[in-house]
């Protein structure tokens, strides 16, 4: 039991107490070893996923390319300034937790959070080394031996192999992993990629080797969040006193109908405190502890079937729920649970800000121009009388093949265009130009246009690729004052 | 307080004492661990005070054990710069300069090393735009006096315009027509309006056609029979839209009546070859560099 709730502590600051949780089986521990296997398959296979975007453009399925400034999602290209969709997608988290919340709990705790995986793993670890719960209670209780030194020496070996494997994988999404994986293991690989290995292997090695539920308790903001979400709606995991109280040790004997109704179906047998990653007692109710991972369910389950009473002391089940169960009244449907309005608000904002973003995305342009007029100077004469302006335009390509472009002016009569590359004698009316795949081409250009003329004129540069992407920017041409 | 400890019956726990509209503040011991990483904090904290300049005495502050300042840091920064610069550098220099727009890259190294010396050494006359003032010729524009081909502007800043007792400097100096007595004031005026007229500033009336005969016996020898100019004496295009001096009829008759003599120094003294190449490269682009050199703007 943790000590959020030991009795009239004296001590300013509190030891951590051990947890050593019992193996356990059923239908809930079924249903995380596959949640584990899920998500551990996801977050070691995703980087190695290939995606053929052509010749220009990496083939990796989800890419963070920092050192280029690109994300690669599938058919999807992020730019720098397109920078919202990662937003979005973190307000979709965001809200896709509140509404898993508001459905099942803190299921995210329970399952799919990488803490509680890792944290899994590691205290598998330990009870496939030092043995199950009592084994290990003996074992720190007991004094240094060789033994004792190898068995520790081989769990924090172990316990070093997974966190390495953990900080490993996590690089590979922001480089082309074969390559990368090459370089790792030969030694190629630049210092920011072994740093950033070495880091997550320390966190992970002291998250999950050691601070553990520590990390659910103290560290994370969540479960103060959830304290404020989870309502007599919520699905939680609950110890259904009415039916367990008052507890009666060595049940199974008192198999007399009189005791029987005398005392509840709880043995106190603790099993369920046992079998708990965390420490902690179901018993005294819901508590910041309580990570839902249910295998308290299924440890009590186990009990009461070998006790002959019915399974589900320890359930799933919202707080309302258990005050209809304990006045008798039907259960409620397990899909009301679903579907009570705060569910459905989620939803509906969660499905909303996805939706934009599917819009945007289909209805943006991958081709933009933008024109940066030149200051100093603002124009220049030009000995045949006309004016000069100097701008840096923007191409930017955001395919991922090269483009041919033309670029144009409107609202400038008389207006030439031509570039660095060639004199004045080289100038047209537009500009063949052409930009590199997936790039921002900066193209210094020079536009001249009859002296005579508003001293500052509004015109338009309109770029046209030859797939007819077209894209437009104001600019303003400046002329000496007559 | 301390000897009356309440204790919170739904939790079990301690109450602090504080009670603010009955809610009541439990007394939840801290996890060691936190108190560990708050120490460790702290001890970090002075040993980054012994390690680096922190405590303030009466005149300077500590020296902090490891010797940083943020001179030294700078200077690092600085020499850890030129040495990355310094291959492009040497290769700008190694670069004939005509040649030095054949490969882009090298081209765009000097052009923006040529933006970092014009700002140190040119913009005192040129301007920061390179945009010249009165007397001081605009850089951006396609009239130039002696020359707008990278060779061409290389030796000219080299070896300076008019500069004194240096044989390869630009050189040239226009007669000063009416202070000397060379031209009579009306005979200025008649050339004034020659000019004027040339440059489409006005018609050619009689005072021009007067003019023209003026302007073929005493100016054509250096500005050309059609006062074009000649780049040979930088003797300026008198037809054009551009004015170094001023066009206007006051102006004109000033630089008849008493001429003018810019001068420009000769940086070849004061740089390194690869500095005037950026440099040359820098002006070059500007907007008005020539791709070959044209000896007379008159065709």
């Amino acid at each position: 039991m943790n000590d959020m709730t030991a009795l009239g502590s004296k001590s300013l600051y509190a030891k951590r107490q051990p947890v050593y949780p019992k193996a356990v089986d059923g239908r809930f521990r079924r249903l995380k070893w596959f949640v584990m296997a899920v998500t551990l398959t996801i977050y070691y296979v995703t980087p190695w996923l290939r995606w053929d975007r052509g010749p220009w453009a990496p083939n990796q399925a989800v890419l963070v390319d920092l050192a280029h400034r690109r994300f690669y999602f599938g058919p999807i290209e992020i730019w720098p300034h397109e920078f919202y969709y990662v937003a979005g997608l973190l307000i979709m988290a965001g809200i896709g937790l509140f509404m898993v919340t508001s459905v099942v709990g803190r299921a995210w705790c329970g399952y799919a959070c990488p803490q509680t995986v890792w944290t899994d793993v590691f205290q598998h670890i330990e009870r496939f080394i030092d043995g199950d719960r009592n084994a290990q209670i003996r074992l720190a209780g007991a004094p240094w031996s060789v033994g004792k030194a190898a068995r520790r020496a081989l769990k924090y070996a172990a316990f070093l192999a997974v966190s390495v494997a953990t900080g490993g994988a996590w690089v590979f999404y922001f480089a082309d992993a074969p390559a990368l994986a090459r370089d790792v293991f030969s030694g190629n690989a630049s210092y920011v990629a072994y740093a950033t290995v070495a880091v997550l292997t320390a966190t992970t090695f002291v998250l999950g080797g050691f601070m553990r539920e520590q990390v659910c308790i103290y560290m994370c903001p969540w479960p103060r969040i959830q304290t404020a979400m989870l309502d007599e709606k919520s699905l939680i995991v609950t110890y259904k006193d009415w039916r367990g109280e008052p507890r009666g040790r060595g049940r199974r004997e008192a198999t007399l109908a009189d005791v029987a109704s005398a005392l509840g179906d709880c043995i106190d047998c603790n099993q369920c405190v046992a079998v708990c990653p965390t420490g902690t007692d179901i018993r005294n109710g819901p508590q910041i502890g309580c990570i839902t991972c249910a295998l308290c369910i299924d440890a009590c389950d186990a009990v009461m079937k070998k006790i002959g009473r019915p399974r589900g002391l320890i359930d799933y089940a919202t707080l309302d729920d258990c005050q209809a169960e304990a006045s008798g009244a039907a259960p409620r449907p397990l899909l009301r649970t679903f579907t009570h309005p705060r569910t459905i608000a989620y939803l509906a904002i969660w499905a909303s800000v996805g939706l934009g973003m599917l819009f945007a995305l289909g209805d943006r342009t991958r081709l933009t121009i933008s024109a940066q007029h030149q200051r100093n100077p603002a124009w220049v004469q030009l000995s045949d009388g006309h004016v000069r302006n100097n701008y840096t335009v923007n191409l930017r390509n955001m395919q991922a093949r090269p483009r041919a472009m033309e670029v144009s002016l409107s609202g400038l009569p008389g207006a030439v265009i031509w570039t660095e590359d060639g004199g004045r004698e080289t100038a047209q009316t537009t500009l063949r130009t052409s930009a590199p795949a997936d790039a921002l081409k900066k193209l210094p250009i020079y536009i001249a246009a009859p002296g005579a003329g508003p001293e500052q004129q509004d015109f338009t540069i309109t770029v046209r690729s030859v797939d007819r992407e077209t894209d437009s920017t104001a600019a303003v041409f400046e002329r000496p004052r007559p | 307080m301390a000897d009356k400890r309440k204790i919170d019956q739904p939790t079990g726990t301690e109450t602090v004492g504080h009670e603010w509209d009955g809610i009541e503040e439990l007394n939840t011991p801290l996890p060691r661990w936190w108190v560990w990483t708050f120490y460790a904090t702290v001890a970090w904290g002075l040993a980054y005070t012994v390690a680096f300049p922190a405590w303030p005495l009466v005149s300077r502050a500590t020296a902090g054990v490891t010797g940083w300042t943020s001179h030294r840091q700078l200077e690092r920064d600085l020499a850890a710069d030129k040495a990355r610069r310094a291959p492009i550098i040497k290769a700008i220099g190694a670069t004939p300069i005509d040649q030095l727009s054949a490969n882009p890259q090298l081209m765009q190294a000097a052009v923006e090393g040529g933006r970092a010396a014009f700002r140190v050494n040119c913009v005192q006359c040129h301007g920061s735009g390179a945009t010249g003032s009165k007397g001081y010729p605009n850089l951006n524009d396609d009239d130039w006096l002696w020359g707008g081909d990278l060779k061409t502007i290389e030796f000219t800043i080299t070896h300076g315009v008019r500069n004194p007792n240096h044989d390869e400097t630009r050189m040239s100096q226009m007669p000063a027509f009416g202070r000397d007595g060379l031209l009579k004031p009306n005979e200025v005026d008649d050339v004034v309006a020659y000019v004027r007229a040339v440059s489409h500033q006005q018609g050619a009336d009689t005072a021009a056609q007067r003019g023209s005969a003026l302007f073929a016996a005493n100016c054509a020898a250096c500005h050309g029979a059609d006062a074009k100019g000649n780049r040979q004496f930088g003797a300026p295009n008198l037809t054009d839209a551009i004015w170094l001096y001023g066009g206007d009829r006051a102006s004109i008759r000033a630089t008849i009546n008493n001429a003018h003599y810019g001068v420009m120094p000769r940086w070849g003294e004061k740089l390194d070859p690869a500095t005037i190449k950026m440099l040359t490269a820098y002006v070059y682009s500007l907007g008005g560099g020539e791709r070959a050199p044209v000896q007379n703007a008159a065709k």
